[in-house]
Order: structure tokens, then sequence, then C-alpha cells
């Protein structure tokens, strides 16, 4: 057993948890912030991606050890932000979720992808959600979603 | 789908960790960015009683030149590679190659030094760095040696890495100014394992050209006549001359059947891109 501490969506929190625990786990089970889902839990699906210091990462098949001093976010997390709210209306406008079991890990994708990369296109898009599985099929709504916000900001700048 | 019972530790310094992973022995691991570890470690396929984490040893997560060869230390993500965070003397190689590497939510915590530890066949790195023609620096208790990543590896998933022992530094020679390469892979999705892989390196400066197939299961194969053929032409060698190696190569592989027409396209894919 390891006593660690992280900041959650801002907030610190100190856990005292096996080695073994996954990031996924410790947010779940022990933070009770379930809207981080696990999948395949071999780091395959991106259902339970997350943000670990601003990046996005599989907490399924990263230690919640190993994450002690590190900023996480979760799909709870983004209270107030601009590029998220816009994100969330776009996949509701598309019709970008079925079930919502990936959702979470696409919303996550597609916020990194929408901050880190100016020239996005539908191709680019398509490639960077390569790692994000959905099982309704929803993915052509999804990347128009993620395009929709693109233009949108776009527009702006 | 969870791991075994472990413990964990973060030593603050190499030697610490390397004298962790000495008293542990082969009970010990050590884990980088956990991209590969951390899926066996899920599924129960390794059962460390004891991981050592080394990805924020500050002398493993920079890349410096040294001479003519740059140092990349082996906890350098493959996005830090993609961004070029760090140097690069690969004329672009580096950065293409890192940007096909699984997803970036995994390149943000993978590590080069991690790809080559794990020797899986099918990833990018190995068979670029044998492309290339790169060292590792590998370090234990003891002492430290280097060698060359064609001699590293032994097999697929197997490599000459001894209990106690990491990969510190990969060492990459730098491309002379009118060095090419060329970089083709198939695989069933982005980001998905390659089915086939191939890296071609031309460096008429060093009078240096190696072609390299990537495949599942079989560790990577050097493409010798191929390799000698552009060797001799830098610039691309006719047609006919480039198909007939090919075939003399993939006869060496003893690479037959279906998978043959796949290799031979991918092989062709990369030596065509030289020429760009």
């Amino acid at each position: 057993m390891t006593t660690i501490t992280i900041r959650l969506n801002g907030q610190p929190v100190t856990r005292t948890i096996d080695d073994r625990l996954s990031l996924a786990d410790l947010v779940r089970d022990h933070c009770l912030l379930t809207g981080t889902h696990i999948g395949c839990e071999h780091g395959v699906c991106g259902a339970c991606t997350l943000m670990l210091d601003g990046k996005p990462v599989r907490s399924c098949i990263t230690l919640a050890v190993a994450a002690h001093g590190a900023e996480v976010r979760t799909v709870e997390g983004y209270d107030g932000d601009a590029l998220m709210a816009a994100i969330r209306k776009a996949f509701n406008l598309r019709h970008a979720l079925q079930c919502g079991f990936c959702t979470s890990g696409m919303l996550a994708t597609a916020y990194d992808m929408l901050s880190r990369i100016p020239d996005l296109d539908r191709d680019r898009i398509r490639a960077e959600l390569g790692g994000n599985l959905c099982r309704c099929t929803g993915y052509l709504s999804i990347i128009a979603a993620i395009e929709d916000v693109h233009a949108e900001r776009a527009a702006k700048s | 789908m969870k791991p075994a019972e472990l413990s964990y530790t973060r030593p603050a310094t190499l030697s610490e960790a390397l004298a962790t992973l000495h008293r542990h022995g082969d009970e010990a691991r050590a884990i980088a960015g956990g991209q590969s570890l951390g899926p066996m470690l899920n599924l129960r396929l390794v059962q460390p009683k004891q991981l050592v984490d080394i990805s924020r040893l500050e002398g493993l997560r920079k890349a410096a030149m040294e001479g003519g060869i740059l140092a990349i230390g082996a906890c350098v993500t493959h996005a830090e590679i993609e961004d070029g965070v760090s140097a690069d003397v690969t004329r672009g190689l580096m950065p293409h190659v890192a940007r096909g590497i699984a997803y970036r939510a995994v390149r943000n915590r993978g590590t080069i030094g991690g790809s080559m530890a794990h020797a899986d066949p099918a990833a990018d790195w190995l068979t670029t760095m044998i492309a290339m023609d790169a060292a590792l620096r590998l370090s234990r208790s003891d002492g430290s040696r280097q060698i060359k990543v064609a001699d590293f590896v032994r097999g697929a998933l197997h490599t000459a890495i001894s209990d106690g022992e990491i990969i510190t530094q990969v060492l990459l020679p730098r491309l002379g100014s009118d060095a090419r390469w060329g970089y083709a892979k198939y695989a069933k999705k982005p980001g998905d394992f390659a089915q086939s892989l191939a890296v071609a390196v031309v460096d008429p400066k060093r009078n240096f050209a190696r072609v390299v197939l990537g495949r599942r299961a079989e560790p990577p194969a050097l493409l010798r006549e191929l390799s000698r053929l552009l060797t001799a032409n830098p610039r691309p060698p006719p047609q006919d001359a480039l198909r007939q190696a090919v075939e003399a190569d993939l006869n060496d592989a003893k690479v037959y059947a279906n998978d043959r027409t796949m290799h031979r396209a991918i092989v062709e894919r990369a030596a065509r891109g030289l020429s760009a």
C-alpha cells in the first residue's frame, strides 16, 4: 500500500491504495467519479482516456501510484471550460453518441486534438480518433461534431 | 484484467534505480511509460513482484549531441519526438515515424527506450533503429555497455538485456546533408501494429544504405541485396534491378505465399519513397 496525493479536477485528493491499482480504478472506485469508463482494460479501446498533466492518457494502463503529484482531469472536471462546452454542444447537435460508453474518452481525445492541432482536417480527425472505439458506430457523427467545433474556432480567430 | 500483486517504487536517481533492480533480480522490472508493460501486467503475461519506475529520471529525459551521435534518453516519449521537442538528426524520419505509433494518448506516455526493451517486431522503432544502424547504451549496477540494436534483438519480444540492466540512451548517427529515407507501413487501422513495415535509409556521404523489413512474430529482417544495391546506386536504381534484389531478399527472409505480396509492396514503397 502507498499513500499518494494528486490534484483531481482541481482539488487535492489523498488516498492510500494498492500499488497495482490503475488510475482508472482510482478515479472510479476510490474517488467515485464514474464518468471515466473501462472497456478493454489493455490500452486498445480508448474509453478510459483522461487528462494527466494536461495530456490524454490511457488510465487503465497507467498505475495510480505513478500519478502521484500529478494533475488529473476527468470528464467531470470541465465546468466553465469554453472548449469542452463547444464540443459537448456539437456532440449533442450531431447526435455523436448513442450508448455513451465511449463518450468520455472521445471528449478527451477531441479536446486534445482541437487544442493541439491548428490545421485539423477531416483526414487528420479520423487518424487522431483511431485510438477510440465506438461500437454504436457513430464515427461519422463524431467526426462531424469535431469538424464543426474546429470550423467555429477557425472562424473566430 | 488487473495486475497481480506488486510493489512500486520511484527512485530519485539512476544509481538508486539500478541498485533496486539488482537487489530484486529477476523479480523486478523497470517501467517507464508502461504502454507495453501495462497491458502485459493487466493480462498477467508478466507478474513482477517489484516495479521500478524510471520514467522521471532527469538524465533519461533529454537528448544531447555527443560528437556526430545524438544520444536520446530512454524515457523521451514518442509524442516528444513527434513534436520535435528533442533534436532531430534524421532529416525528419524520427518525427514521421513517431506520429504513426499507436495513438496520441499512448505516445504521451510510451518511451523510445521502453519500446526497444519490449522488442515487439511489429513496432515502429525497432525496424527504424536497425535501418539507422543505431546503438543502445545499457547500464547496470556494476557498469555500462553499448550494443547495436541489430545485435540487441534476439527474436520477437526477446533481447540481449540481462536482469538488473536498463536501457539509458538510444544512440543515433547523424545523417548527412544529402541523406534520404523511405518509410512504408501497412496496418489494419491507423495506430495498429504493423502487418508489414519497411524503412530505407540512404546516406551517400557515409557510403551507407540500409533497408529493413519489420513484421509480426519474426525479428526485423535486414534486406542485404537491396541495401547493397542502394549503396552502389544512391540515386534510385533501375526498376528491374530493384525488383530482382527485393525478390532475393524476400527469399532470404523466407517470406512466401500471401505475405509475400504484402511485404513486396511495402518494401518497394519504402524504396520508391527514397526518391521523394
